[in-house]
């Protein structure tokens, strides 16, 4: 197991590099620059600007300095005049992530008991219900989802606030609109994964054992009906809690997911490569998890 | 099990509910619930009167030197006093932290007499000294301001702004005493009181910035609300980033018995949508903006909560005019006329905006263009015909660019349809992101594209002179010596009308060569609470804060 975490460990390194690259060429030789604007800049002002960000010095130096302000966080931000990288995640990773842990919560605690009993009777009015509407979720995008929840909750009742990020009631818009999302892949990914289960030798013969229902669903199909969703909610849930740019832009939160979206509109390439990189570290983060529960879930999967 | 699980939702959903019953008002308002009326705004109370407005997009900064966009100017008026001061009602030049002012028979050298009781928000006395350094610090080479421009009619100012200037003793800023300042112009510039209205003219409270990094270099930390000293009438209180930005009362204010709000609370909402529900639910007194879909709605049933008011802002399209057929004037005339732009504003953009047959929107700084185009459909066929394209044959389907975004596509759309009906022209729509437009345009690597200008003060030079053959901001390779030469010369004449007949007569040249075509005048549309007093429509879209007040 130390083996295996050592060994995936030092795969990431490539990994973490090669998107690093990427991003900075991308990023550098997209068209305007972060002093692009309407108004022109005098040219020797421009000149002073890039000359204070770094920007006058051979491609491969800037590159160098790139990767070595990736580790430190200390670059400053462009756009965000007096504010560093390392400042901006850490300001704002913190909403994101309390709202993608609250999503997620929702999302199994419907997607999963949803499939369940989908899975249970297939072809049945207890499956076809939930499975329709896990339909819906799948094709209503969340800034549809997102207005379409303010104007019922927030302005019709007046339960809520329509949006901002002040009281723990703030929380509830958002983590509903991105939560009923994500729950109607993990209701569908959990029926497919439970069914396929269900019709196995193992289950047969613990049935045969005279086992009750909910024994062989809870002791017996449940943590292989999982897998499918425990592979799915790896990359999910490392896109949950790094932010949303819809929903934060729907609901004003002051989270991450504006950050990944603006800084590259903005060319702000410090808070572009920041942002990309800590996105980068969290999925294989994730995908580290995912392996290792697969593992604990499959007698067939070995960590070797 | 089913039970449970189902029993295990219900809580999750009542927890979250039960939450946000229990909770205090958040400080973006009482909810939709408390306060029923429609649009009244969050609630007032007296001790606790805090505007709460949206501010569009997230400020960059709040240092009067580097910052150079609008929600940033809309803070920065509250933290802030220049020289002189706005009026309330047309913005014409009042005085701020100078009293009153003497101006030189040559209208050259501005003496200003600063009252004594002006204060910063740390109780030291504002002086001619902090002006002086603040405008130094807008020059020094190594700040890189990008407004520093602002500062280029001043003697000299921007020879040390280029660094060919050492000697900042030569720049025309000069400390008379602690309460005179003096300043020296290169030319008249009528407009010079308006002029240090702008951000780029606020005084800064240099020990302060010395305290917090390196004063003449960006990444300065003195703004942050813990350190930040102003001198405006509200002094910054909490800075949420992409949340909300608060200021409170600045107690040393020299006039604070007139200032009658208690706060101001800048929301960044970029979504003109997420906005509007804001204010329906509430939690705010004034909108940026209002989507341009609910406009006509607002018109219709709540004309009371809706403003429409003019704004010193033109939409145009610019023409590249050094490859053919476009350089042919006559082309670019029959372009020019063959839009409706009634049907533009009346039908899709439906928000009070005027159809543009000239650049200078209407009313500006007392002048209204005569030298708009003019002719019908008959006389754009005819000059296409006289080009050589008799029913548009012959002339190559070319493309119009526009900056990614819903109503620059309508528009496009639009007057495609016009091009192609009235003219027989294929025009090929072309959209790009923002940056790659910008960088497009400045390239002139477009045949024509969609374009807009605000003027930076209420006065036709900041929408003329930037069609110089060497301006900045030409952008269209169009270049007369005609015009060139009578702005010049407005800018040498103290004379205040002969100085707009000049301008008469450069925008008539301009409308004869048509390197952009005008389509419409902006306007500014807000949603406002009803109990908020004071609000004026001003060109500009400034609304001085200390004369803002609730009933």
């Amino acid at each position: 197991m130390a083996r295996f975490l050592l060994i995936r460990l030092l795969q990431t390194l490539p990994v973490l590099w090669a998107v690093a690259t990427l991003t900075f060429f991308m990023v550098r030789f997209a068209p305007g620059g972060p002093f692009t604007a309407e108004k022109s800049i005098p040219p020797e002002i421009l000149k002073r600007l890039e000359a204070h960000y770094g920007l006058d010095k051979p491609l491969s130096v800037q590159y160098v300095n790139f990767l070595k302000s990736l580790v430190t966080g200390q670059q400053p931000s462009i756009r965000h005049s007096n504010r560093t990288v390392g400042e901006i995640i850490r300001e704002s990773f913190p909403v994101s992530l309390e709202l993608g842990a609250w999503s997620l919560l929702i999302a199994l605690a419907i997607g999963l008991p949803a499939g369940m009993l989908a899975a249970q009777k297939p072809n049945s009015a207890q499956d076809y219900v939930p499975m329709s509407a896990a339909m819906v979720g799948v094709c209503l995008p969340t800034f549809v989802l997102g207005p379409m929840v303010v104007l019922f909750f927030a302005l019709k009742l007046g339960w809520f606030h329509t949006s901002g990020w002040n009281t723990p009631g703030d929380r509830v818009l958002p983590a509903l609109t991105l939560g009923f999302h994500l729950a109607a892949y993990v209701a569908r990914l959990t029926r497919g994964g439970m069914l396929e289960v269900m019709g196995q030798d193992f289950i047969r013969t613990a049935r045969a054992k005279g086992a009750s229902g909910l024994r062989i669903l809870t002791r017996h199909a449940l943590r292989g009906g999982l897998l499918p969703v425990v592979t799915f909610l790896g990359p999910a849930a490392a896109g949950l809690i790094t932010g949303s740019f819809v929903i934060e832009t729907v609901f004003n939160i002051p989270g991450l997911g504006k950050y990944f979206v603006g800084s590259v509109f903005d060319r702000d390439i410090p808070v572009v490569g920041g942002t990309v990189f800590f996105f980068s570290a969290i999925i294989l983060f994730f995908n580290l998890l995912v392996d290792v529960a697969q593992a604990w879930l499959n007698p067939k999967v070995r960590l070797e | 099990m089913k039970a449970l699980l189902i029993a295990a939702c219900l809580a999750v959903l009542l927890v979250g509910c039960k939450k946000s019953a229990d909770q205090p008002a958040a400080p973006g308002g009482s909810g939709a619930k408390a306060d029923p009326g429609f649009g009244s705004g969050p609630a007032v109370s007296p001790g606790k009167m805090i505007l709460h407005r949206g501010n569009g997009s997230e400020p960059a900064d709040l240092d009067p030197q580097i910052v150079t966009g609008v929600p940033e100017h809309m803070i920065l008026m509250g933290l802030f006093e220049c020289l002189t001061d706005e009026d309330p009602k047309d913005l014409h030049p009042i005085p701020g932290v100078a009293e009153r002012w003497d101006i030189s028979p040559d209208l050259l050298t501005y003496t200003f007499f600063l009252r004594k009781n002006a204060k910063w928000s740390n109780g030291d006395a504002v002086t001619a000294r902090d002006f002086f350094e603040a405008y130094k610090r807008m020059l020094e080479p190594t700040l890189a301001a990008q407004y520093a421009y602002m500062h280029h009619v001043v003697k000299n100012a921007q020879a040390y702004n280029e660094g060919k200037l050492k000697d900042f003793s030569q720049v025309g800023y000069k400390v008379i005493d602690d309460h005179t300042f003096q300043v020296t112009l290169i030319g008249p510039t009528p407009y010079f009181l308006s002029l240090v209205n702008h951000t780029s003219w606020m005084p800064v409270h240099l020990p302060t910035l010395a305290k917090h990094g390196k004063p003449y270099e960006r990444g300065n930390k003195w703004t942050r609300p813990e350190n930040f000293v102003g001198n405006g009438p509200f002094t910054l209180d909490q800075w949420k980033v992409n949340e909300v930005l608060t200021t409170k009362r600045n107690p040393h204010y020299w006039d604070a018995k007139t200032v009658k709000l208690d706060g101001l609370a800048f929301y960044p909402i970029s979504s003109s949508e997420t906005e509007e529900r804001m204010f329906r639910a509430n939690q705010l007194h004034v909108t940026e903006t209002v989507p341009l879909s609910k406009i006509p709605g607002y018109r219709k049933n709540h004309a009371e909560l809706i403003r429409i008011e003019p704004y010193l802002s033109t939409y145009f399209y610019r023409i590249n005019t050094t490859k053919p057929p476009l350089n042919d004037k006559r082309v670019r005339k029959a372009l020019a006329l063959a839009i409706d732009r009634a049907s533009i504003t009346e039908n899709i953009l439906k928000a009070g905006q005027i159809p543009a047959f000239n650049i200078t929107p209407p009313g500006t700084g007392g002048y209204t263009a005569r030298g708009k185009f003019s002719g019908d459909l008959a006389e754009a066929k005819k000059l296409l015909t006289d080009a050589g394209f008799p029913d548009g044959k012959g002339f190559s389907p070319f493309e119009l660019l526009y900056n990614t975004s819903e109503s620059h596509r309508v528009i496009a759309e639009a007057i495609q349809q016009m091009w192609k009906k009235n003219l027989g022209l294929e025009a090929k729509l072309l959209n790009q992101e923002w940056k790659v437009y910008l960088d497009s345009q400045r390239q002139m690597n477009y045949q024509i594209c969609r374009a807009g200008w605000t003027g930076d003060y209420v006065d036709p030079n900041t929408f003329l002179d930037m069609w110089l053959t060497d301006g900045g901001q030409n952008e269209t390779g169009w270049s007369n010596k005609d015009y060139d030469r009578l702005i010049a010369e407005a800018a040498r004449t103290g004379d205040a009308a002969a100085r707009l007949e000049l301008f008469q007569k450069a925008e008539t040249i301009l409308m004869d060569e048509l390197p952009i075509i005008p389509i419409y005048h902006y306007t500014r549309q807000h949603l406002i609470s009803p109990k908020l007093k004071g609000w004026q429509p001003t060109l500009l879209d400034h609304h001085p804060y200390k004369h803002l007040w609730f009933e």
